[in-house]
């Protein structure tokens, strides 16, 4: 690579500010910081590929002496990966469902009706985004415990829900305040009630907008451990989240190539969800909506 | 009430009450109950479990008595300080300024990159960090084949080999709100200032670090809310070891509670963790509002 040489020789001549996307074909010393610190943030994913087509991996990253795909035909199984990336499905399907349906009821009258109660209950709410939830999971324990609750994937995904709830009503409200009213008026003179009009105007305009939100619940609720970990006790329930880490993180002897190809296969599915949000709705846009309120 | 909202003005309301019902179950509810089980002997199992006593004051007692809680409270500080407030913080900010200097291509390829240590669900990530850390790992590869030492970075330096993971995992965040920030700087300001012969240095300094102000404040608030949650990331990695070298409060809240059945203590724990929450959590709100204003 002889990129690196040349790009710290421009930076010793260049010293004037160079415009903000150079056209030119030099290699600015910008890009070559960012090359290396990407290339930081790529080696601990390099092992994950690399020992995933290696049929005796080990913790070391190495390239294969022969490509494999064994290691993962042995983890497509129904019992060892179908089965929990079902529950993965159900359970973050169900999840972003409820959430989302909870948060467009909530967002409405907050959007469409002033009252002195809109403010504080939107920060009391924005409080509960701040909720450290690993702090909350004992006591949640206990309530499932009091309850019965407890390896109930419906109550499992109730309480994703809640935890998801308060960014996306705050997302879902920023996105309903974009629609303007007046497309609901004429819908009300022609006697429509709010609720027919929510569901029949104002959704179909925030259709990617509500997708953002569902998609963003949908990739947490997949990607969450502790809760499930938690919660649900019987094998049969859990999702990949936790069978990955009960087959391959506990026991003594683990089969490196097969936790890497079943790390893959996991991952894929939110990555896919990830690109679709990125390109669809601009992900500095959802992250905006998310962040800034 | 006021006398704006009548009982039809309370019926309006109606569609938010799904999320706050799930919000008061799940969110409030268990906030509460920590804060009540802090004060019983509650257990997971045994007599204990059928009927706590009430114990007052003395779980709190015994965290100020047991040496393993201040140091998980300085272990907790020391992970959210290094890895969120510097690390993050710091690493996001340096990856939003280069990319706008770098091609479009680079900063693409890089952001990627980044994004995608993130994106993975978080089991993935920190067995993808395990293996990076390990005794024979992609790090120590790398360190050998520069002729350094080869420590045992998840004996020898658990605090290390967390952070650095969690400065990996979480930096997206940091870099996604930074690139929004500076893309809403006007481009006359950066001009003018050069105009006036200010370096990239000096610009960065007295012209876009206060400018950003209130995102960079936004900014330390949530990643030190998220970074105060961790707790996959440091059990499948270290569980807190060895000998409680790597506990931060939510793995000892964890341990307490779940490995020891001391529900009543672990929830003290969890208590001052949420304490720690709600501190931030309010200095977040009340900077939102300054900059409504």
């Amino acid at each position: 690579m002889t990129a690196p040489a040349r790009a710290s020789g421009t930076a010793l001549v260049e010293k004037a500010p160079r415009p903000r996307r150079p056209g030119n074909s030099r290699v600015s010393p910008a890009d070559v910081a960012l090359l290396v610190l990407g290339a930081c943030f790529v080696l601990p994913l390099l092992w994950l590929v690399l020992a995933s087509f290696d049929a005796d991996a080990g913790h070391e990253t190495r390239v294969p002496a022969a490509l494999t795909l064994e290691n993962f035909a042995a983890v497509i199984t129904p019992g060892l990966l179908l089965q929990p990336l079902w529950n993965s499905l159900l359970l973050s399907a169900g999840t972003a469902t409820a959430t989302l349906a909870a948060a467009v009821l909530a967002a409405y009258p907050l959007s469409r009706y002033r009252s002195r109660f809109n403010t504080p209950f939107m920060y009391a709410v924005l409080l509960g985004t701040c909720l450290p939830i690993t702090a909350i999971m004992v006591p949640v324990y206990g309530l499932f415990v009091q309850l019965e609750l407890l390896d109930s994937m419906p109550a499992t995904m109730l309480f994703m829900a809640a935890t998801a709830l308060p960014m996306a009503i705050w997302m879902t409200r920023n996105f309903m305040d974009a629609v303007p009213v007046s497309l609901e008026e004429a819908a009300w003179v022609d006697g429509a009630s709010r609720m027919t009009a929510l569901r029949t105007i104002v959704l179909p305009l925030m259709r990617q907008g509500l997708a953002v939100v569902f998609i963003f619940v949908f990739i947490q609720a997949w990607g969450n451990f502790f809760v499930p970990f938690v919660l649900l006790l019987s094998e049969a329930k859990q999702p990949a989240a936790v069978s990955i880490f009960s087959f391959f993180g506990q026991h003594g002897a683990v089969a490196y190539g097969q936790l890497a190809a079943f790390s893959i296969l996991y991952s894929l599915p939110v990555l896919a969800l990830y690109v679709v949000v990125a390109r669809g709705a601009g992900s500095s846009f959802a992250l905006s909506g998310a962040v800034r309120g | 009430m006021p006398a704006r909202i009548g009982g039809r003005g309370l019926l309006r309301y109606l569609p938010v009450l799904p999320a706050l019902l799930l919000l008061l179950v799940f969110l409030a509810g268990p906030v509460f109950w920590a804060f009540q089980a802090s004060f019983t002997n509650t257990g997971l199992t045994g007599r204990n479990a059928r009927n706590p006593g009430w114990v007052g004051l003395e779980n709190y007692q015994r965290l100020l008595l047991d040496p393993v809680f201040p140091l998980s409270l300085w272990l907790t500080v020391l992970f959210v300080g290094a890895s969120a407030v510097l690390g993050q913080n710091l690493l996001g900010l340096a990856l939003a300024v280069l990319m706008r200097h770098a091609r479009r291509a680079v900063s693409a390829a890089v952001g990627t990159a980044v994004v995608a240590a993130w994106v993975l669900p978080e089991i993935v990530a920190a067995f993808a960090a395990y293996a990076y850390f390990s005794r024979d790992g992609t790090l120590n590869q790398l360190l050998g084949g520069l002729g350094m030492g080869q420590p045992d970075w998840l004996y020898s330096w658990p605090m290390a080999a967390v952070v650095l993971a969690n400065i990996w995992r979480g930096t997206a965040f940091s870099m996604l709100v930074y690139r929004a920030a500076l893309n809403d700087i006007p481009t006359e300001v950066a001009e003018a200032a050069q105009m006036d012969g200010a370096g990239g240095w000096k610009r960065l300094a007295f012209i876009t670090l206060p400018m950003i102000r209130g995102s960079i404040a936004t900014n330390l608030m949530l990643v030190t809310l998220q970074t105060l949650a961790v707790f996959t990331l440091i059990w499948v990695m270290t569980a807190g070891g060895p000998a409680n070298a790597s506990t931060t409060l939510p793995v000892l809240a964890y341990q307490e509670a779940f490995k020891f059945g001391d529900i009543g203590y672990g929830t003290a724990v969890a208590s001052v963790l949420l304490l720690i929450g709600a501190v931030f959590g309010v200095g977040y709100i009340r900077l939102l509002r300054e900059g409504k204003r």
